[in-house]
C-alpha cells in the first residue's frame, strides 16, 4: 500500500508533466527486428584503414567482411576468401574469392578491389595498417576470383593478420570517391550497410539484401549505443532499451546470472594484463632496481599472488597467465608454468640482490582495473619488502611516458591479436615499436623470426616455446591475467556465440 | 544603453581572440602526444609521423595557431582526429542538444528555486523556510551522478516509465525527446535550484530589510505589489547573475549527467576529446562555450538594465 502510494504520486506529476496518455513510445519504438546493442564507448572512424579502436571492430563486425574469420577455437576460416594456399617458399599467399559477392553500393568483390585495398592499407596517409601488412610487398591478381600476396620473405602471421580490420575489404569505388572522408558513409560488403551515424549518440545499420550469407541474417536493423558507464548500460539492458550489450563489469556478473530475464556470455580474451619493466628502455632502467636487477624482478614476481588479484580486481572471472596467450590458448607455452607465490624465497632474493626494500615506481593508466591491479601489487609485493608507489596517470600521457622510457613499471593491457606473433612480435623484438622494455635479445630476436619463417604451426610452437622461456626469466613483461569478455543479454536473443577475439558475428542470431 | 551595448559588443571580438590565444596556448601545455594517443595500439612510427603531417603536429605552435584561427575565421573548425568528421558538424549536432538540455535544466531550477526561496525568506524562521533549506541542502549536497544512476533505477529499470537514457530529437518524436531529457534535466535543476534558492532567499532578505520597503508598507501599500513590484525586482539582480553563469556552465556541457543519460551534448565531447588529445573538437567546443558565456554575461548587463532603474541613467 505504502509502496503503492509513493510510485503512484510522482507518476502522476509525471505524467500531467508530460502531457502524454500512458508513455507508449518507450517500449514500442523498437521492432523486434531491430537488435539494440550497448557499446562501451563510442566508436573511432568507420573506415577499417584508419579505424584503431577495439570498439569500431564491434561496428565493423556488421558492416565490412574480410578475406578471411576465426573460429570460436583461433582457427582461419573462409569469409569472403573460400580458400587459401601458400606457395612453397612461404613467399605468397593465394586466395579464391567468393563468387557473386557485391558491396552495398551494387560494385562487385572480386580480385581487382582486394588488390585496391590492401594498397589502399598499405598508402593511405594515416593508415593504421600499414604496420600489420608492412611485409607484403605487392598485389597480383592472378584471375577476377583469384588473388595473390607476395612478401619479400615468408611471413606466416599474414594470414591472421587478414582475419582483422586489414582483411577488410570496402568498395573501391566509394573508396576513391570519398577519399579520406569515406569513415562518413562506408560502403563494405558486409551484412548490414551503414544508415547514419550521430557521433556519441548512435549509429544504424540496415540489412543488405545483397549479402551472400543473407539467410542467416535475421534483424532488419541493428542500433548501436554508446554506453560509457557499465552500471548504465546495464540498467538500459535491464529495462529493455537494449538487447545486448558488450563488456559488462565483472562485478556485475553475477548479478547478471541471477536474473531470470537476462543472459551471460563469456570468454577468455586472447589478450592480457601485465606490468612492462623498463630494462633497457632508457636510462631510467640503470638506476631502477627492479630494471637493472633480474634478481629483484624475479622477487617482485614471486611476491606476487595471480589468484588473488583476479579475485579481488576481477570477482575471479579472469584466468591467471604468465605469458602472451592465456593457459587454456593452443599456443601456450607448457614448458613455462605459471610460479606460484613465494614470499619467503622473494625475500630472500632481495637479500641476496642486497636490497632488502627496493622501491618501485608503478606506471597505471588511471582505469578502474589498471588502478585497483596496482593497489593489490602494492599490498602483495609489500609483504616482501617492495616499497610500491603508485603513479596513477592519465592513459595518452602513460603512453607517452612508456614511449620515452619515463618509467620503471608500467601496468598495461593487451587486446590481443589471433595469432601469437601479435602478441609477441612487436614487443619483445630489438626496436619494434611496442618493445617498452627496451629488451633486446639476440636469442630471443632470432627465435622470433624463425618463427615467422614457416607455416608450419608445430614448428612455430616449438619457437614460441623458446621464446616463453626466455620471456619468462628475463621478465621484459610480467604477465598477470587474461580477462574474460562479458557480454549480457535479453533471453529472447537466440545464437549468440562468443568469439575470443570480442567481435560479434551476427550471422545466426535472431529475437526469438 | 546604446553606447554601453556598443562598448560591450566592441570588446566581444578582442576578448574572443584572446581568450582562443589561452585555448590554444593551454591545450598545449598537456602532457601526451596526440599523434601517438591516435596510432592506435601498434603505433606504427610512420603512421606516428603521417599523422603529425597530417594534422600540422610537426610545426611550430604559432603556425599552427595561424592555421587554426584562419580556419575558424572562415567557419572551418577542422576536423577530429579520433572520427575524421569536421568539427563544424560535430558543433552543430551537439549545441541544440546541448542547449536543449540547458534551457530545460534552467526551466526546473527558476521553476523550483526562485519559489522555494521567495517563500524561505518571507517565512524567515518559520518551517516553510527549514523545510525549503532542508529540501535547498538535499539538492546541494546529492551529487548529480548518484541522483541520475537512482532515478534510472526507479523510472525506467523498476516502473518502466522512462527511457533508461538515450536521446531522440525533437524533430523525430517530440514526446520521445521530452522522456529523453525529463531526467536528466531535473538531475542538473535541481542542483542548481539548490544554489539558486538560496541566492534569492538572501537577496529577499536583504531587501525586505531596507528602509524603502519599510516605507512601501508604511504607505499601506498591499503586500503584493511590495513583494512583487519593490522587493522582488530588487533581489533580482543577484539572481540574474547567478542564472546567467550557471547558464553558461550548462552551455559548457554537463559531463556527468551527459555520461549517465547518455545525451550526446558538448560534455561528452569534449572529455573524449581531451583523453584522445582531439585537439581541433577541444578547442571548437571550448571557443563555442566561451562564446557563449561572453554572450550570456551580456545578456545579463542588458536585464540589470531593465529591472534596475538607477542603471539606466
Amino acid at each position: 500500500m505504502f509502496r503503492h502510494a509513493i510510485y503512484a504520486a510522482p507518476k502522476a506529476l509525471f505524467l500531467a508533466a508530460l502531457l502524454m496518455a500512458a508513455a507508449p513510445g518507450v517500449m514500442s519504438s523498437a521492432s523486434a527486428q531491430t537488435l539494440k546493442f550497448g557499446l562501451a564507448e563510442d566508436p573511432d572512424a568507420l573506415d577499417p584503414t584508419l579505424a584503431r579502436t577495439f570498439v569500431g571492430r564491434v561496428v565493423f563486425s556488421a558492416l565490412c567482411d574480410k578475406l578471411v574469420d576465426i573460429s570460436p577455437d583461433l582457427k582461419v576460416v573462409p569469409q569472403l576468401a573460400t580458400e587459401w594456399s601458400w606457395s612453397a617458399d612461404n613467399k605468397s599467399l593465394t586466395f579464391k574469392l567468393r563468387p557473386g559477392v557485391t558491396f552495398h553500393d551494387g560494385e562487385k568483390f572480386d580480385a581487382e578491389a582486394v588488390k585496391y585495398n590492401i594498397e589502399r592499407h598499405k598508402t593511405m596517409q594515416g593508415s593504421q595498417r600499414r604496420g600489420e601488412l608492412s611485409a607484403v610487398t605487392s598485389v597480383d591478381v592472378v584471375d577476377p576470383l583469384t588473388v595473390r600476396l607476395n612478401t619479400a620473405a615468408p611471413f606466416a602471421p599474414l594470414l591472421a593478420t587478414l582475419t582483422d580490420r586489414a582483411g577488410m575489404m570496402i568498395s573501391p569505388k566509394a573508396g576513391q570517391a570519398l577519399g579520406d572522408k569515406f569513415a562518413t558513409a562506408p560502403v563494405c560488403a558486409g551484412p548490414f550497410k551503414f544508415v547514419e551515424r550521430v557521433a556519441q549518440d548512435r549509429i544504424v545499420v540496415e540489412k543488405f539484401d545483397g549479402y551472400w550469407n543473407k539467410a542467416n541474417i535475421h534483424f532488419q536493423r541493428i542500433e548501436f549505443r554508446p554506453f560509457i558507464d557499465a552500471t548504465v548500460r546495464l540498467a538500459n539492458l535491464r529495462s529493455g532499451q537494449l538487447d545486448i550489450l558488450e563488456r559488462l563489469a565483472a562485478t556485475d556478473a553475477p548479478g547478471v546470472q541471477k536474473d531470470a530475464k537476462l543472459k551471460l556470455g563469456s570468454i577468455t580474451e586472447i589478450g592480457y594484463y601485465g606490468i612492462t619493466i623498463n630494462i633497457g628502455k632508457s636510462d631510467k632502467a640503470k638506476t631502477s632496481a627492479l630494471g637493472s636487477n633480474a634478481k629483484i624482478r624475479e622477487a617482485f614476481e614471486l611476491s606476487l599472488d595471480r589468484n588473488g588479484i583476479n579475485k579481488v580486481v576481477f570477482d575471479g572471472l579472469a584466468t591467471p597467465g604468465n605469458q602472451w596467450v592465456a593457459p587454456n590458448s593452443p599456443y601456450y607455452a607448457k614448458s613455462s608454468p605459471i610460479p606460484k607465490r613465494d614470499v619467503a624465497k622473494a625475500k630472500a632474493l632481495l637479500k641476496e640482490a642486497g636490497n632488502p626494500n627496493p622501491v618501485v615506481n608503478l606506471v597505471t593508466p588511471t582505469t578502474t582495473d589498471a588502478r585497483n591491479i596496482a593497489q593489490v601489487v602494492q599490498a602483495m609485493a609489500k609483504d616482501a619488502g617492495f616499497d610500491v608507489r603508485i603513479q596513477a596517470t592519465e592513459f595518452a600521457t602513460s603512453l607517452n611516458m612508456a614511449d620515452k622510457g619515463d618509467f620503471e613499471a608500467y601496468i598495461l593491457a593487451w587486446s590481443g591479436r589471433p595469432d601469437p606473433d601479435g602478441n609477441l612480435y612487436s614487443f619483445h623484438g630489438c626496436k619494434q615499436p611496442l618493445n617498452y622494455s627496451g629488451l633486446c635479445n639476440p636469442a630471443l630476436d632470432e627465435i622470433l623470426n624463425d618463427s615467422r619463417l614457416t607455416t608450419d604451426m608445430a614448428q612455430r610452437q616449438a619457437a614460441w616455446n623458446k621464446a616463453a622461456a626466455i620471456v619468462v626469466a628475463e621478465r621484459p613483461i610480467i604477465y598477470l591475467l587474461h580477462r574474460k569478455w562479458l557480454w549480457a543479454y535479453g533471453n529472447k536473443l537466440q545464437g549468440f556465440k562468443e568469439y575470443p577475439d570480442g567481435l560479434i558475428r551476427f550471422a545466426g542470431m535472431k529475437l526469438g | 544603453m546604446t553606447r554601453f551595448l556598443f562598448r560591450r559588443l566592441a570588446i566581444l571580438l578582442p576578448t574572443l581572440l584572446f581568450v582562443s590565444i589561452i585555448i590554444f596556448g593551454l591545450q598545449q601545455l598537456l602532457p601526451g602526444d596526440p599523434a601517438i594517443a591516435m596510432a592506435g595500439e601498434e603505433r606504427d612510427p610512420e603512421t606516428i609521423a603521417q599523422i603529425r603531417e597530417k594534422y600540422h603536429l610537426n610545426k611550430p605552435i604559432h603556425e599552427r595557431y595561424l592555421i587554426w584561427i584562419g580556419g575558424v575565421l572562415q567557419g572551418d573548425f577542422g576536423e577530429s582526429i579520433r572520427i575524421q568528421l569536421p568539427v563544424s558538424q560535430l558543433l552543430v549536432e551537439k549545441l541544440p542538444v546541448t542547449i536543449e538540455l540547458a534551457v530545460l535544466s534552467m526551466l526546473v531550477a527558476l521553476g523550483i528555486g526562485l519559489p522555494a526561496g521567495m517563500i524561505s525568506a518571507l517565512y524567515n524562521g518559520r518551517w516553510p523556510d527549514y523545510v525549503a533549506n532542508v529540501v535547498g541542502l538535499w539538492g546541494l549536497s546529492t551529487p548529480n551522478f548518484w541522483l541520475g544512476i537512482m532515478m534510472i533505477l526507479l523510472f525506467s529499470v523498476e516502473l518502466g516509465w522512462l527511457p533508461a537514457s538515450g536521446y531522440v530529437s525533437p524533430l523525430e518524436d517530440p514526446i520521445g525527446n521530452l522522456e529523453s531529457m525529463i531526467m536528466p534535466a531535473f538531475v542538473l535543476g535541481t542542483g542548481i535550484a539548490a544554489v539558486m534558492m538560496r541566492h534569492t532567499r538572501s537577496a529577499m532578505l536583504q531587501v525586505l530589510s531596507s528602509d524603502y520597503i519599510r516605507t512601501a508598507r508604511a504607505k499601506g501599500l498591499r503586500e503584493k505589489v511590495v513583494i512583487g513590484k519593490h522587493a522582488l525586482r530588487n533581489a533580482a539582480v543577484p539572481v540574474i547573475t547567478l542564472g546567467a553563469l550557471e547558464f553558461g556552465q550548462l552551455l559548457s556541457g554537463a559531463v556527468l549527467t551527459e555520461q549517465i543519460f547518455s545525451i550526446p551534448g558538448f560534455g561528452k565531447l569534449i572529455v573524449d576529446a581531451v583523453f584522445n588529445r582531439d585537439y581541433a573538437v577541444v578547442q571548437g567546443v571550448v571557443l563555442c562555450t566561451a562564446t557563449a558565456y561572453i554572450v550570456l554575461n551580456l545578456l545579463a548587463d542588458i536585464a540589470y538594465f531593465l529591472v534596475n532603474p538607477r542603471l539606466r541613467a
